[in-house]
């Protein structure tokens, strides 16, 4: 029960890009058309759930034996980076028709913050693990709810972007500032989710 | 001398957040007050001038192909010196600013600047670089987190200005927070113009 408030709290209650304001450079860099969209949020979800496994391994089984909490920082960023490209490697070899879906995109994922702010989260334990005591397995399952999130969020604002480019736009407001102003309108709608995380978990206990 | 036009070309002209739309994350993250914001923009001006200088030092002995980890390197040190120094002296703003102060090491202003300018430059002008591009940046997020609070609170800098009655709170929350800086680029835009 409480793995599945794990997904619907990180995915509509509190979105990683419209409330929580991480990878927002993708979000608005690669959200002209549905599928570059599909593909930028493939490759994040695929990335963060490994990168998260690896750094909070490291974290448990390096940093903290070790008392070296305050080089948090610099390792998982280094390991966030090599780690991406790992992956392309490794995909290239194993699965090409994947590597051409997502080749792109890779390199963009070392610089979104989304990653980097995950690991720190489940590292540290600070998510909101829904009354679970932070494990590697809540840590995965609220990496992965995370990145559905941010997939979600990135390919339903494209779909309006899309249909966006169609109208005219006033001048000074075309190009990013009239994205904005969308995105703002869709951080609105997803406000309508708050609380709804509580409100399943009552209706189950 | 050639130092100020590049300090003002960061402040105002390559303004990193109005017109290179870089660093989007804590512009929009931090902003929901002017004084979270003005702290988010001095920490990251004193972390890219610091790697700017360092990385404008040290660019002849870094081979050309390791030059990006490198730099993130440098970049990480100075985040974690950072950190301990506002863990140490304001634990408060540490708090409030929560995750994105570590996640100023993937703020692309930084590499950015490092690739686009330190790593040509000598150390002089990559300092004055640092200022200007982190100075526009701080202004940039005070004005937005000014805006921002001016409408939700009706206070600046926890001044009150504006009656409760006029207050609207998602101005403070997420939404608010798109649609000021929509806004105000489409203002810098026409006033570019």
């Amino acid at each position: 029960m409480e793995y599945i408030l794990i997904f619907i709290s990180a995915i509509f209650v509190n979105n990683i890009v419209l409330s929580q304001f991480l990878g927002i450079c993708p979000f608005l860099g690669v959200s002209k058309k549905v599928e570059t969209a599909k593909g930028m949020g493939l490759a994040v979800t695929f990335v963060l759930v490994i990168a998260t496994i690896v750094t909070y391994l490291l974290q448990i089984w390096v940093l903290n034996p070790f008392n070296l909490q305050y080089l948090q920082t610099i390792v998982f960023i280094l390991v966030i980076a090599g780690l991406v490209q790992m992956v392309e490697i490794v995909l290239k070899k194993l699965s090409p028709s994947l590597y051409q879906a997502l080749g792109v995109f890779l390199p963009l994922i070392t610089t979104n913050c989304c990653i980097l702010g995950v690991a720190i989260l489940v590292a540290n334990g600070t998510y909101n693990g829904q009354g679970l005591e932070p494990s590697l397995l809540t840590g995965v399952i609220f990496a992965l709810a995370t990145a559905l999130g941010f997939a979600l969020s990135l390919i339903v604002f494209a779909g309006l972007r899309e249909q966006l480019s169609l109208i005219r736009v006033p001048k000074g407001m075309d190009g990013m500032p009239i994205a904005l102003v969308t995105a703002g309108l869709l951080a609105l709608a997803f406000m309508g989710f708050s609380g709804i995380d509580k409100g399943i978990a009552l209706f189950f206990n | 001398m050639n130092n100020w036009k590049v300090f003002f070309n960061g402040l105002v002209k390559e303004n990193p957040t109005f017109v290179l739309l870089l660093g989007m994350c804590p512009t929009l993250g931090t902003t929901s007050s002017a004084l979270n914001g003005m702290s988010m923009g001095l920490a990251t001006t004193f972390v890219l001038i610091c790697s700017n200088i360092v990385i404008a030092l040290l660019k002849n002995l870094i081979p050309d192909k390791v030059r990006i980890p490198a730099y993130i390197v440098v970049i990480a040190s100075f985040v974690t010196l950072l950190q301990m120094l506002m863990q140490a002296y304001l634990p408060s703003l540490y708090a409030s600013l929560g995750l994105f102060i570590p996640l100023i090491v993937v703020n692309c202003i930084i590499l950015g600047r490092a690739e686009a300018f330190a790593a040509k430059n000598t150390a002089i002008p990559s300092l004055f670089d640092g200022l200007g591009m982190g100075l526009g940046f701080t202004w940039a997020l005070t004005l937005l987190g000014a805006v921002r609070e001016l409408l939700g609170t009706g206070a600046v800098f926890g001044l009150t200005i504006l009656p409760s009655s006029t207050n609207m709170l998602a101005f403070v929350l997420a939404p608010g927070a798109f649609i000021v800086l929509g806004y105000l680029i489409a203002i810098v835009n026409k006033i570019k113009k």
